[in-house]
């Protein structure tokens, strides 16, 4: 337990000195919803009717932009043969790495999507719908993108092939999260029924992508 | 035992096999598309354009046909790290790649004369488009990695994770098609197939299903041999620098 | 650390990708002995130890050490290859606290305890892309401290290091054999302690 907690704060401590990637997805995110209006025009209603689904697809490009360096660092500088080598399993250290990369990328957004919803005229409701729905939502991401980044570590050119790789297995996610966020503002499905399964979505790849994420690892070379 | 099963034998049954098989290949292909165009009836409602029909579902079938042969082999190459499944899983996926578009393609032709639009985002069309990315994000993992051993252990893993989530993806493709418009009215002429139909689609799916074999087995034969002539050229470099160090 | 496990490697072949490196390997070393390994560039000294280590897996053949679970036996060894898994934004002690958490086993020295042992005592505070080569390689040599393990693997130990470093590592394994460890390490210079040799080919 104190292992993986020294994990989990050594994690934190180093996205908070080198760079700070959680701010950097979040001004991501505020230009990818500022960039929209500009190619579908300034029409509100339009833009309230969208805006969940924009919100979902500017968090998951958001999302998709630090994976790479997930276990790219601990890779290059060795401390990934080390951290197998450790007294966690390699299956639980993916958890930690995970747990940590969601909260300084995954995390941020959540908490200012529902600030950014407004500006898409997206109200009340739907604030909350789309707020919920990233939350049980974007582990899900994190997880699949754990197995695209651990397959692609050793790869000069792993970032565009991280992407190519993830993105076909976040359509489920994006789907019922679009759904859940969509049902909360309004909608003949109601709001359980996505968001349940969403949350299904995010316990699965917990259960599984860190088996994965593992086996590839250990392939690395 | 499989561990040391030899390529070289698995070379001279290829050898042995193929041209066999392009003969029942060809001469089913042959019968099936005269049947496919002469003997089979046009559609009551949508003419002759039904015809594609009997290329295009064969393509579907070969295009998860595909998938499932490179996930055997998966197994194969994690479990008994045997370098067969390898060569089987590298040779599958550009060929599932190139079947599963030929369904893409001939789906929308079909769809042009049907639904008056060269695409339409129905759940089934969705779903084999998803399952084409997954097979280019493949082929670009073959491509990518120089080591075929690496190459093949890190495709194997990422074919399974696929397998687990096709059909998430399906499902899910399923709701958010119900959810965005009315069930399809496409109809495969009517609930029942008439036999007249059936024998050359059946026909002209085992004869693209030997075509999908023999192309297998000729591609896992060339990458059997790409990975020699890779190990005779590195043994001619080492010769090379032990030459020069003398 | 009174007795240390025997290491024993029975008929291990090495293969990197497609060629074969070494065939038929064995050999078997007390507590207390140093082995280094010696080889033209490309022979497979570093993929000997990453097998060794447990993060390769071997082409045929074993590697155990005596009393401890094959399951468990990475847990008892030390790997210091060409990396040092050091991360840049940390200070040496942050460094070093999280490997000797991580790496868990029996307490070993303190971090500051650990870095006065590599004459490194006045940089604990530093984030470690301060230092220069050696001290960074000084710092992974801490690692080896702060959680006592058996058997150490160590890749090309002396490289970066100044005369005076080169002969505090040899005083560190000295102090590791006599108190019952065991040494494995690929070098082109000598170890700077007592150690057999194990020569791998050129030729696959």
């Amino acid at each position: 337990m104190s292992a993986a907690l020294a994990l989990f704060k050594r994690e934190l401590r180093i996205a908070s000195r080198a760079g700070g990637g959680g701010a950097m997805g979040v001004v991501f995110f505020l230009i990818l919803i500022t960039i929209v209006p500009f190619a579908i025009g300034p029409d509100l209603n339009l833009l309230s009717r969208i805006g969940p689904a924009i919100l979902w697809i500017a968090a998951l490009l958001a999302m998709l932009l630090g994976l790479d360096r997930l276990f790219l660092g601990d890779h290059e500088d060795g401390s990934l043969d080390l951290l197998q080598m450790g007294a966690l399993p390699l299956e639980v250290v993916i958890v930690v790495k995970c747990l940590a990369h969601w909260a300084v990328t995954g995390l941020p957004l959540v908490i200012v999507a529902p600030l950014f919803g407004l500006m898409l005229a997206v109200e009340g409701d739907g604030l909350a719908g789309v707020a919920a729905s990233l939350l049980a939502g974007t582990p899900a991401l994190t997880l699949i993108g754990a197995i695209g980044a651990a397959l692609t570590v050793s790869l000069r050119r792993g970032g565009l092939l991280l992407a190519i790789l993830v993105l076909p297995f976040t359509v489920p996610v994006l789907i019922f999260g679009v759904s859940a966020a969509s049902a909360a503002s309004g909608g003949t499905v109601p709001f359980a029924t996505p968001f349940l399964i969403l949350c299904a979505l995010s316990l699965a790849a917990l259960a599984l992508a860190p088996f994965a994420a593992a086996a590839a690892l250990r392939s690395r070379d | 035992m499989l561990k040391y099963a030899n390529p070289t034998h698995f070379l001279r049954l290829v050898a042995a096999v193929l041209p066999w098989l392009w003969l029942a290949c060809v001469g089913l292909l042959g019968v099936g598309l005269y049947m496919t165009f002469f003997i089979a009836p046009a559609d009551y409602q949508q003419g002759d354009t039904v015809r594609i029909m009997y290329i295009h579902v064969p393509a579907a079938w070969l295009s998860m046909f595909a998938y499932s042969i490179m996930t055997l082999s998966a197994l194969g190459t994690l479990v008994w790290r045997h370098p067969l499944a390898d060569a089987a899983q590298q040779a599958a996926a550009p060929l599932g790649a190139v079947f599963t578009f030929i369904c893409l393609i001939t789906g929308s032709l079909w769809g042009k004369p049907m639904w008056g639009t060269w695409w339409v985002w129905d759940a089934r069309l969705t779903s084999v488009l998803v399952l084409f990315l997954i097979y280019l994000g493949l082929v670009a993992l073959w491509n990518t990695i120089e080591e075929p051993t690496k190459a093949a252990r890190t495709a194997a893993i990422f074919t399974l994770v696929g397998v687990v989530n096709i059909p998430i993806i399906k499902f899910s493709v399923d709701w958010w098609n119900t959810l965005h418009q009315p069930a399809s009215v496409m109809r495969m002429g009517g609930p029942t197939i008439h036999p007249t139909m059936l024998w050359p689609l059946l026909i002209m799916a085992v004869g693209a299903s030997l075509l999908f074999l023999a192309l297998h087995l000729m591609a896992v034969r060339n990458v059997i041999l790409q990975r020699r002539l890779r190990r005779l050229s590195y043994m001619a470099a080492q010769a090379g620098e032990q030459e020069m160090a003398s | 650390m009174t007795r240390g496990p025997r290491l024993l490697v029975e008929n291990l072949a090495l293969v990197r990708g497609t060629r074969r490196l070494a065939q038929g390997l064995s050999f078997a070393l007390e507590s207390g002995q140093a082995l280094s390994i010696t080889g033209p560039n490309g022979a497979g000294k570093s993929t000997l130890l990453r097998v060794l280590a447990g993060l390769l897996a071997p082409a045929a053949g074993t590697v155990s050490l005596s009393g401890v679970d094959p399951q468990e036996m990475a847990q008892h060894i030390h790997y210091a290859g060409h990396a040092e898994a050091l991360k840049n934004a940390l200070t040496a002690r942050e460094n070093l606290q999280f490997w000797s958490a991580l790496l868990g086993g029996p307490a070993g020295l303190t971090p500051q305890q650990a870095l006065e042992r590599v004459n490194l005592a006045h940089l604990p505070d530093l984030p470690v892309s301060y230092l220069s080569a050696g001290q960074r390689r000084r710092v992974a040599l801490a690692r080896l401290l702060v959680a006592p393990r058996p058997l150490w693997l160590m890749d090309e130990p002396s490289t970066a290091l100044d005369t005076a470093a080169q002969a505090r590592l040899a005083e560190l394994m000295e102090a590791h054999l006599s108190g019952g460890g065991l040494i494995v390490a690929a070098t082109h210079s000598p170890l700077g302690v007592p150690a057999g040799e194990l020569m791998l080919g050129g030729r696959p």
